[in-house]
């Protein structure tokens, strides 16, 4: 049987993403188009919330996004830590730009809900807070890469920020259940059905959530390629100068 | 067809525009970036190999 280690030669790793790409880009493109349809165009309204319990088809899969983006990160940067694979690093690199874009949705999305039920766009609630700083973390993990020229020192020290990020990530997650204040509701996904969302909402709920997690992974991929061909022609550039 | 999204339509409707417009643009850009590099490293392959 194939070691997931194998997929650390970045040959391997471009020639199998490849095949499956295409794959992902259409599962993501049908998930998204009919969970969205469905959840704008055939769901009601909820009894308290009205139409804009509909912006939950975005903003729970992106939150959800957002923080899973951070978690994959930070596996693949204990694997730089310890295995000192390139891959895992710019897997790592490539993930950062997609989760800071799922934390933009998640922020956005919940101001133009929070606007009309809470009456604020903006309260320092532990969740929201919590996920602020997660979009800063982001930032700042962005700028460390393009700041270090050196790719191993940058991955080194990008890895460390993801460790210490990752607290953030957690809280952004558990917030709610740590303290028990502020305005924003528990998960609205739970193994309890009693505390899950109504089924007419959950249905479309959890094909708009697989259509993020598709079109995450299909980014990932295309992006890590990038960065592992970024990465080769830098050394290549580097070789020539040298003569 | 279309909903009635009643007094909520502006929120309703900004969530979607603004959560569809930043995935089209991080697709867009990611697509683009890959067939720059794509592109770049195959025009210095082909130049290392010629020059030995």
């Amino acid at each position: 049987m194939a070691s997931v280690w194998e997929y650390a030669n970045p040959v391997k790793f471009i020639r199998t993403t490849d095949r499956v790409m295409p794959w992902l880009w259409a599962g993501s493109a049908i998930c998204l188009v009919v969970g969205l349809v469905w959840g704008f165009f055939f769901t009601p309204d909820d009894f308290r919330q009205g139409s804009t319990v509909k912006i939950i088809y975005l903003h729970v899969p992106s939150a959800l996004m957002a923080i899973n983006a951070w978690l994959m990160m930070l596996v693949a940067s204990l694997i730089w830590i310890v295995r000192r694979h390139h891959v895992s690093a710019l897997a790592a690199r490539a993930a950062a730009p997609v989760g800071a874009v799922m934390t933009v949705i998640a922020l956005a999305t919940g101001a133009f809900w929070g606007q009309p039920i809470w009456g604020t766009w903006w309260v320092w609630d532990p969740r929201l807070t919590s996920f602020l700083i997660l979009f800063l973390f982001y930032l700042g993990y962005i700028a460390l890469w393009s700041a270090i020229e050196d790719d191993d020192s940058a991955a080194d020290l990008t890895s460390i920020l993801c460790l210490v990020g990752s607290v953030f990530a957690l809280l952004s997650r558990y917030a709610v259940n740590f303290w028990n204040q502020g305005l924003h509701q528990g998960a609205s996904l739970s193994l309890d059905k009693e505390e899950n969302v109504a089924d007419v909402f959950y249905f479309p709920l959890l094909v708009c959530i697989a259509g993020f997690v598709l079109l995450f992974i299909a980014l990932v991929f295309l992006r890590t390629q990038t960065e592992i061909r970024a990465r080769r022609t830098r050394v290549l550039l580097a070789r020539e100068r040298q003569g | 067809m279309t909903p009635d999204l009643g007094k909520y339509a502006v929120s309703v409707l900004s969530s979607y525009g603004v959560s569809i417009a930043l995935i089209v643009v991080l697709v867009a850009w990611s697509v683009m970036r890959a067939r720059r590099v794509r592109s770049a490293l195959e025009r210095i392959e082909t130049r290392v190999r010629r020059n030995g």
